[in-house]
């Protein structure tokens, strides 16, 4: 643990998408293009906040030097990154999309822009969450490795590092699998990787005081051109009664009236 | 004067009532379905289900005050229910009536960061506003355990492990929307007000908290918010015996170490946790112990507590530093009620409450000790001791004829030994349907003479929540 001779710079990106609150009840919204998002409470992606979390305890452990906060949208964006500045991250960096570009934005998108500032930056790691809880795309850690030709390391529950290496635990279908990976490397967080602290008040106000950068998808050479084109939202179809059977003989005549057996 | 409220005859729910409900809040919203009353019938405690002939569900206070305007016209008793989560059978409907189910109402609203407050309607839970809040760096820090409706823990006063730090809902709740019995709202610090202090009129706002809903229906609560600790820390600490536990934290506090949060666990209980959680803590009384504030204040607060707890014979610390580790050890506290009830199998259980001041705690608790082996029951203990109230988890043993009898027996000389040295018989729990008698005891007849005659101006036709609270008078 830690590093030999000359202290070397370990930068941690950390991607940050603001999101609707898990706790909202979220609408489709009448035109059914999309779904309400005015006047409703947005907050920093959950799985996000555990990958700015984590990057805050490896900076605590002296691993990381800077943990560099990088979300991309429209103005808004900028609050989650203050969240992720008053946990502990040192500056952030604001991608500009306006709002109507950022409705078509994809996990391909973000991957090529986190792609490029990895290398601007000269990150050792980036770290994201395993999916954002809006879309469940859980695509864009696996496609920034891709665009880096970087090892991944994908629905991290344990992170160590040994040298040159990081020794990640990963929650897979059939449990846990701990993989070694060689930095720099691209990692994405699971649920149980930690509990992200609180901000304090102390902490916010320090927040306001840290940088955020502005740049542009341009400034990168990155095309955000829409790849996807959604043709409609609708809400599930409303849970219907149920019915009870008196006995099975009621029970298979129903499933036959109802097509499910011949 | 008691006597004229409590030989009300009240009338029954008929159909043309229930009829008149679904008419005002929409048939979706009442429900007489038995499952419905059943779940609504009783709490947390071994009161028995007395299940509402009905259950509504209001969406909005103009919809509570006509709800409350038929029952008082009919005479038909209303009791408000939040989560269920009550201790004393706050929510059983002993005089039947309309259970008035207040989730819908579920709305955070007026979140005012930079002036530490907070208004949040009934169906709005602990745990989802300090969710809400969480990044804003500001909490509410009454915990009583369970995950109860915040609206709730105002009508029954609740405290819980952070109280030595930050007081109970008396201290936090700034102001109150209530429908009275006659339909009226009012707004107990006047509408939209919340200033840290006031001295306009009569305290309405803490007449309410701590009615049990006996008073009137609260629909809306404005509450003090606090910022979050920059460090926290807890700690375990375990003891030779009760009384080096209770000790050093009586002289903890009387050093004035501000500590965040002091919970006793004698070693039926610790060993209960340690079944039911999976931990692994030394059988013995132990202190749980959790300290906040910035970084040095508290390496200060924990040299000092080490200090006097190594005086009496206790072990060092074992710490719980990550976010983690804190919440399960907490949980594990706050898990205490079902590992006593896993004890034994298909038991209920009941709580005590006693409250003493903390001079009088070590003696409390030894002789409660001493009445729980003489009775031969099972009743671990645990205890928000930084405010001398502790909590005996009283487990009926199904087997046993004889277990509820011995129960109630230790319960009583519990009670009866905290109202002895000065203390009161419910420190947070509430009186709901089983300390009536002790209220007598502990105010006094002309105390609780004052209170029927508030309750009879308030509520003439005693329908709100008719049979809780206060006793009869002799």
């Amino acid at each position: 643990m830690g590093v030999l001779g000359p202290k070397m710079a370990f930068r941690v990106l950390v991607g940050c998408k603001r999101v609707i609150d898990y706790a909202v009840k979220v609408r489709v919204k009448p035109d059914k293009t999309g779904v309400v998002t005015d006047g409703v409470k947005h907050s920093l992606n959950p799985f996000d906040e555990i990958a700015i979390e984590e990057a805050v305890r490896l900076k605590e452990k002296k691993i990381a030097t800077e943990i560099v906060a990088v979300s991309c949208g429209p103005p808004k964006c900028q609050e989650v990154l203050r969240t992720a500045l008053a946990m502990g991250a040192d500056r952030g960096i604001h991608i500009e999309v306006p709002d109507e570009e950022y409705a078509s934005l994809q996990p391909i998108h973000v991957s090529k822009i986190l792609a490029k500032l990895a290398a601007q930056e000269e990150a050792s790691m980036i770290i994201v969450g395993k999916q954002a809880i809006d879309d469940d795309c859980n695509q864009t850690a696996q496609m920034t490795a891709a665009f880096l030709d970087w090892p991944q390391a994908t629905f991290a529950s344990k992170i160590e590092k040994t040298n040159g290496d990081l020794l990640v635990t990963r929650e897979v279908d059939g449990g846990l699998e701990t993989i070694k990976v060689k930095l720099p490397a691209v990692l994405s967080t699971d649920l149980r990787l930690n509990e992200p602290r609180y901000a304090t008040l102390p902490n916010i106000m320090k927040a306001k005081k840290k940088k955020i950068d502005k740049k542009k998808p341009a400034d990168l050479g990155v095309d955000i051109t829409q790849h996807v084109e959604v043709l409609k939202v609708e809400e599930p179809p409303v849970r219907q009664a149920g019915v009870i059977i008196e006995n099975a003989e009621q029970l298979v005549s129903k499933l036959r009236e109802a097509g499910h057996i011949q | 004067m008691s006597g004229n409220l409590s030989a009300i005859q009240h009338s029954q729910v008929t159909a043309e009532i229930v009829n008149q409900l679904a008419f005002i809040l929409g048939s979706e919203h009442v429900s007489t379905s038995p499952s419905a009353r059943e779940h609504h019938g009783h709490d947390e405690s071994f009161h028995k289900c007395a299940p509402p002939a009905v259950v509504v569900w209001p969406t909005r206070v103009e919809l509570v005050s006509e709800v409350i305007k038929v029952c008082n016209e009919h005479v038909i008793p209303v009791i408000p229910f939040g989560t269920g989560t009550g201790f004393e059978g706050g929510v059983t409907a002993v005089k039947g009536g309309v259970c008035m189910d207040l989730t819908k109402m579920d709305q955070i609203l007026d979140v005012r960061a930079e002036d530490f407050t907070v208004t949040v309607q009934p169906g709005v839970q602990r745990s989802t506003l300090n969710n809400y809040l969480h990044d804003t760096g500001l909490w509410f820090p009454v915990d009583p355990g369970a995950d109860a409706s915040l609206c709730g823990m105002a009508a029954t006063s609740a405290s819980g492990t952070n109280a030595v730090r930050y007081g109970t809902m008396r201290e936090n709740v700034a102001n109150l929307q209530v429908v009275l019995a006659d339909g009226r709202i009012i707004h107990t610090s006047g509408k939209g007000r919340s200033t840290k202090k006031t001295s306009a009129g009569y305290n309405l706002t803490n007449l309410f908290v701590g009615s049990e809903g006996t008073l009137g229906v609260i629909t809306q609560a404005t509450l003090r918010l606090y910022g979050r600790p920059e460090t926290t820390a807890s700690a375990v600490c375990s003891f030779p015996d009760v009384q080096s536990a209770v000790d050093t934290t009586v002289q903890t506090l009387q050093c004035g170490i501000p500590m965040a949060r002091i919970e006793f666990l004698d070693e039926a209980m610790i060993d209960a946790c340690n079944k039911y959680s999976h931990l692994s803590y030394t059988v013995t009384p132990t202190l749980f112990l959790e300290f906040q504030g910035g970084e040095k204040a508290v390496n200060e607060n924990v040299q000092a507590v080490l200090e006097i707890a190594q005086m009496n014979g206790g072990s060092d610390f074992q710490w719980a530093k990550k976010l983690e580790e804190r919440n399960h050890l907490w949980k594990a506290r706050h898990d205490c009620w079902y590992a006593s009830k896993s004890l034994i199998p298909g038991s209920s259980a009941y709580s005590t409450d006693a409250c003493v001041p903390i001079t009088s705690l070590p003696e409390c608790i030894i002789a409660a000790k001493e009445d729980i082996e003489t009775a031969g029951v099972k009743g671990p203990i645990v205890g928000h001791v930084g405010d001398g109230n502790f909590h005996i988890f009283l487990i009926t043993d199904p087997d046993d004829p004889n277990s509820e009898k011995n129960i109630r027996w230790v319960a009583e000389r519990v009670a009866k030994r905290a109202l002895s040295v000065g203390g009161t018989c419910t420190g947070e729990h509430g009186v709901g349907l089983g300390k009536q008698k002790l209220l007598l005891e502990e105010i006094g007849e002309e105390g609780v003479r004052l209170q029927w005659q508030l309750k009879r101006m308030l509520d003439p036709n005693y329908i709100m929540n008719p049979g809780k609270v206060l006793p009869q008078l002799p």
